[in-house]
């Protein structure tokens, strides 16, 4: 049971995907101006992985070695296929406002990452945990960056105006520099509390 | 002069790396030297320029909404099959990619070596898939689709070297310990796509 915990909550901030392991950056940043959108495609992409994962280890003994990644691929390909397909049908308006970004989970390093890494090698139940731990990790970062911009940005928090009315959103949070910096200081300050550094 | 237009749109304006976010990962992984980021830059330009007017075909021909209307036959000029999209075009990427490997080291040796792993590694590059996707969602035309998979090629390659060409530069600074690596790659990325923004003023 402890290991269970451990393998759920590494992934949240000591082995965050996306400011330790720097997997799945490219979502992360595209998605992020509106809360909506982050929180929608958080929840796509930890839906994805955690049945991506599982899929992928029940499989495990059967893909041939030489052809696991295209065996992976096509399981994380349908995957996306259906998650598009759902989106597209119960919340077309923030589908559209996804554009291509809900497509790209195929080629999401996370996915991809976490099949090989981990659940080539674990039985089902803890990849079932570990795609959902790593899923939560890398949507806590997503809720962070994306409130962080929609404050800042259009003073508003899901729609919700929370800065006083005399607040002008600044424009450059919400271009695609304002995502690197605000990211870039996030690292900083997470590294900085969990002090694992690296030496560049 | 529409499509010039379309190319600088795609390599200054709408930079697929510093506008779009797309191909990230290697951008942040590779980008420690010139050397590899001009090998890495290289293969991206290669495939996609490939892959964009290929999985344009597919599309056209195989998957939009009647696209089969050429075999003649009703029920299969009815279909659409658009949701197989991103499925055939990942596909059609992995193996254009394994494809150009094989050719490149049968033919051209020295550009083989010079690519080496790079290749590979591009088929989880989103900026490749991403590429399609676009060149899909913006109706491009053959012309256009060829035209738009080189110039964000070339986008990416501008940018991958230039960030190399910086970190080469800094890499004797000194830098606040949890900044080092990756959180100043991403300040910097955050620079240099506020220098690209000032092309955002022209006018096409």
């Amino acid at each position: 049971m402890a290991k269970m915990k451990q393998i759920i909550l590494d992934p949240l901030s000591d082995n965050n995907p996306i400011t330790i392991q720097v997997l799945g950056i490219c979502s992360a940043l595209a998605v992020t101006i509106k809360m909506e959108t982050a929180f929608v495609m958080a929840l796509a992409l930890t839906c994805v992985l955690t049945c991506s994962n599982f899929i992928i280890s029940t499989l495990r003994n059967v893909i041939p070695h030489k052809i696991r990644m295209i065996v992976e691929m096509m399981v994380i390909a349908s995957l996306v296929i259906l998650a598009d397909n759902v989106l597209k049908a119960y919340m077309y308006d923030i589908s559209r406002q996804l554009s291509i970004f809900v497509g790209l989970i195929i080629t999401n390093c996370i996915v991809m990452g976490r099949a090989e890494a981990f659940a080539l090698q674990n039985p089902p139940r803890t990849s079932l945990i570990d795609g959902l731990g790593n899923g939560l990790g890398y949507s806590i970062v997503l809720i962070i960056v994306a409130s962080i911009r929609e404050i800042l940005g259009s003073g508003t928090w899901y729609d919700i105006r929370v800065m006083p009315s005399f607040y002008e959103g600044n424009g450059l949070v919400m271009l695609a520099p304002g995502a690197f910096i605000i990211i870039g200081l996030l690292i900083w300050v997470q590294r900085s509390v969990i002090k694992k550094f690296e030496n560049d | 002069m529409e499509l010039i237009n379309l190319a600088v749109k795609a390599i200054f304006i709408e930079n697929i790396v510093l506008a779009y976010f797309l191909g990230m990962c290697s951008f942040l992984a590779l980008s420690k030297k010139v050397e590899t980021a001009t090998g890495l830059g290289l293969a991206v330009i290669y495939v996609l320029g490939i892959t964009c007017p290929l999985n344009w075909v597919i599309h056209e021909y195989l998957l939009k909404d009647g696209a089969l209307a050429w075999t003649g036959n009703e029920t299969l000029a009815s279909l659409d099959l658009s949701f197989l999209g991103l499925i055939l075009f990942i596909a059609i990427i992995a193996s254009v990619v394994q494809f150009v490997e094989m050719a490149l080291d049968k033919f051209f040796p020295p550009l083989y070596q010079s690519l080496g792993i790079f290749l590979p590694l591009i088929t989880v590059n989103c900026s490749i898939l991403g590429g399609s996707l676009f060149m899909v969602e913006r109706n491009y035309n053959f012309a256009q689709s060829t035209v738009f998979g080189l110039s964000a090629g070339f986008g990416f390659f501008l940018a991958i070297v230039g960030m190399a060409a910086i970190r080469e530069k800094i890499r004797y600074s000194n830098i606040p310990a949890g900044l080092r690596g990756l959180g100043m790659t991403f300040i910097l990325t955050g620079l240099m796509s506020i220098g690209f923004l000032c092309f955002s003023g022209i006018k096409l």
